[in-house]
């Protein structure tokens, strides 16, 4: 065997850079964006419990960053994440029924999940800054 | 593991244009992944153009014209050319789908047909993909007939109900469409199933005749093997032949926790 030529490095066909985007596969992905941002989320959500626990000036500093236009902003895609990553977890549920897997079904819940979290955060932050005001 | 990008020796390079076909009125663009073992060089895209007054209207035919009549060293496989063999499985217009099955005005971009290589194989040369490990995850389901009783003196009978439960598993034409289509298949394929294997696992575990069930359960029973797959759905969208693997592998999956309770 010592004459066996060596193997030949072969190329990895490209994949990413040429797939075309399905909408189903973006969800996908976006599910999995979400559910890494939740984890950050949950840390705010923490901070804000351990600030009211701890004492008042506690509380003020977490105010002042929640409440200023960076911390809203923040605040805002925390909401999107948690209600596009539980929509996305209804979806899945329903997959796991073995319902909408047909072609027309997953786009419509792809779009539906879509949909759903774009308007519920619309809706929540209307009522939050309605009740606030 | 997850690489979003290419390897150094697998980044495509700009390639070659050849010359338009003389006295064609009508041309279509192809540009075509190219990659010769035997030149050292990295991957490139070549540009032809094929002359639609002779040339017949699938995606197969421009590719068959440009070996015949512009360039005899593009390699891709084919066979049957009506859908049945699942030899000229490649990515076209950004969609795996076969060759034959594909009319070329129906994937252009741009007014282009673009064609690579099924996505994230290894090439052996231009559109020929190394399927070795894939047919070794197909045998690894072990697609045959398996049964503890005697065999009867004929044939295993089932009935018209029970066969019913095989359309939609045993039309799959093993083209590896829907496997190279699968993100997770991408980044795991080394432990991973995919869509194609997975749905002949299906096909075997529907079948009324077949007795070993539970141990074909057991061998998919694997956090990679089975539930790597997140139903992107890709494979569903890619299948030539409209099959459902996706819903094949949730079906699986669904067996997987009826056979706890």
């Amino acid at each position: 065997m010592a004459d066996s030529p060596p193997r030949i490095m072969r190329p990895t066909s490209p994949h990413l850079q040429i797939y075309r985007p399905l909408i189903t596969m973006m969800m996908s992905i976006v599910h999995r964006i979400t559910g890494c941002a939740l984890y950050f989320g949950t840390a705010i959500l923490v901070w804000w419990l351990l600030a009211a626990a701890a004492s008042p000036s506690a509380y003020a500093t977490f105010s002042t960053v929640a409440g200023s236009w960076i911390g809203r902003l923040i605040l805002l895609g925390y909401t999107w994440a948690l209600l596009h990553h539980a929509l996305g977890g209804m979806r899945h549920f329903i997959w796991d029924m073995l319902h909408g897997f047909g072609p027309k079904e997953r786009v419509l819940l792809a779009k539906l999940t879509l949909g759903g979290s774009i308007t519920l955060t619309i809706v929540v932050w209307a009522i939050g800054l309605a009740i606030k005001s | 593991m997850v690489e979003l990008t290419l390897p150094k020796n697998s980044q495509i390079t700009k390639g070659k244009t050849w010359p338009k076909p003389q006295g064609a009125k009508k041309v279509t663009e192809f540009k075509v992944y190219r990659w010769n073992p035997d030149d050292g060089k990295n991957p490139s895209i070549d540009t032809y153009y094929v002359d639609r007054e002779n040339c017949g209207p699938m995606v197969l035919d421009g590719l068959i014209y440009i070996k015949n009549h512009i360039d005899p060293t593009l390699t891709f496989r084919r066979s049957c050319r009506e859908g049945v063999c699942g030899s000229c499985a490649m990515n076209i217009g950004g969609t795996n789908t076969l060759a034959c099955t594909k009319g070329m005005d129906e994937v252009l971009v741009k007014e282009v047909v673009n064609i690579y290589p099924l996505p994230h194989m290894e090439v052996v040369k231009d559109l020929v993909p190394d399927l070795t490990r894939f047919y070794a995850q197909h045998a690894s389901i072990e697609p045959w007939l398996q049964t503890d009783t005697a065999a009867p003196e004929k044939e295993w009978r089932q009935s018209k109900e029970d066969r019913e439960r095989l359309d939609g598993l045993y039309e799959c034409i093993l083209c590896a469409c829907c496997s190279t289509s699968c993100p997770s298949y991408w980044w795991n394929g080394d432990r991973y199933l995919g869509p194609a294997a997975l749905l002949q696992a299906n096909r075997w575990l529907k079948d009324s005749r077949d007795e070993r069930t539970g141990a074909r359960l057991d061998n998919l029973e694997d956090p990679f093997r089975l539930y790597r797959c997140h139903t992107i759905m890709n494979c569903a969208q890619a299948c030539p032949k409209s099959l459902n693997p996706a819903k094949a592998i949730a079906e699986i999956k669904k067996m997987m926790v009826e056979r706890q309770i």
